[in-house]
């Protein structure tokens, strides 16, 4: 290996090292809901605190339990989306390419009232 | 010299070859996306071996070919966009002088995936995907870095041979 190649390896993950702490350090709120875009197109937002399954186009089964977000089947060859974690962080996502299905998780809006005093 | 198009014919069964062998023996270490492109072995061997406009041709038939064998459309695009933009910037550098064979197998590794990764920007239109840029660098290094070695190997041992 000579020198210049040992110095491209330590830019290249010098420049992976930099986007991960950029990710970490932009993304540490816990978000309270996720979207759902199929094929570019914001298809709904739902909230984290419930918890409920959602079918999106028959393509991709999700479910939201317990504040987290996780893709338990898919109908494509690889099922990477299935293999990925769940997901609660804002900015955390589930990718599943072959369907055009991307989850996001985003701040949403908390509970608009914490309590009614009447 | 005039067994070239033999030559071009038995590099391309090889490079299909190494596709296949690639999707039977899953490399899968639980991240998504992360291959070991022993495909681009043979574009990387070539890249000593024959000449410049031989070598994009031999990529984009095994890419076409491989993805309408193994794949769909959409991992040709894919496909298509990884390796062309690896082997424009492993030319760059090879062109430049200053690197040697693992280096620019390394470049033609992270490459390949930046260009994939850009084409799924575009396809799916959300530039959060650019998070995913530091597994796929980290991942590209590493399989650069594998497949190069074995290059270098290879290239010692088939000097006699000249396409």
């Amino acid at each position: 290996m000579k020198k210049n190649d040992f110095k491209l390896m330590v830019i290249i993950i010098g420049v992976a090292v930099l986007l991960l702490l950029w990710r970490n350090l932009k993304e540490d709120g816990k978000g309270h809901a996720i979207q759902v875009e199929v094929n570019g197109v914001l298809r709904g937002t739902y909230a984290l605190l419930q918890d409920r399954e959602i079918d999106i186009n028959g393509t991709n089964h999700l479910v939201i339990k317990n504040g987290k977000a996780d893709v338990i089947d898919a109908r494509c060859p690889d099922k990477i989306c299935v293999q990925q974690k769940p997901i609660s962080k804002k900015g955390e996502s589930i990718v599943c390419l072959p369907n055009k299905v991307i989850i996001t998780v985003v701040e949403g809006e908390e509970n608009e009232l914490d309590a009614v005093v009447k | 010299m005039k067994n070239s198009k033999a030559y071009f014919g038995m590099l391309t069964a090889l490079a299909l070859i190494f596709s296949y062998v690639e999707l039977i023996i899953p490399f899968h270490i639980g991240i998504p996306g992360v291959k070991l492109g022993l495909a681009n072995l043979v574009i990387v061997i070539s890249m000593y071996k024959m000449k410049k406009p031989q070598v994009y041709l031999l990529s984009i038939t095994r890419v076409i070919l491989a993805g309408f064998m193994f794949g769909n459309l959409f991992s040709i695009i894919y496909s298509l966009a990884g390796s062309l933009l690896s082997l424009f910037v492993m030319y760059m550098l090879k062109g430049n002088g200053k690197f040697s064979i693992l280096g620019i197998s390394m470049a033609g590794g992270v490459f390949h995936n930046i260009g994939q990764l850009i084409i799924a920007i575009i396809v799916l239109q959300s530039l959060n995907l650019i998070y995913y840029a530091s597994v796929l660098l980290i991942s590209g290094v590493i399989t650069g870095i594998i497949i190069g070695i074995i290059s270098s190997e290879v290239i010692k041992r088939i000097q006699k041979i000249c396409l």
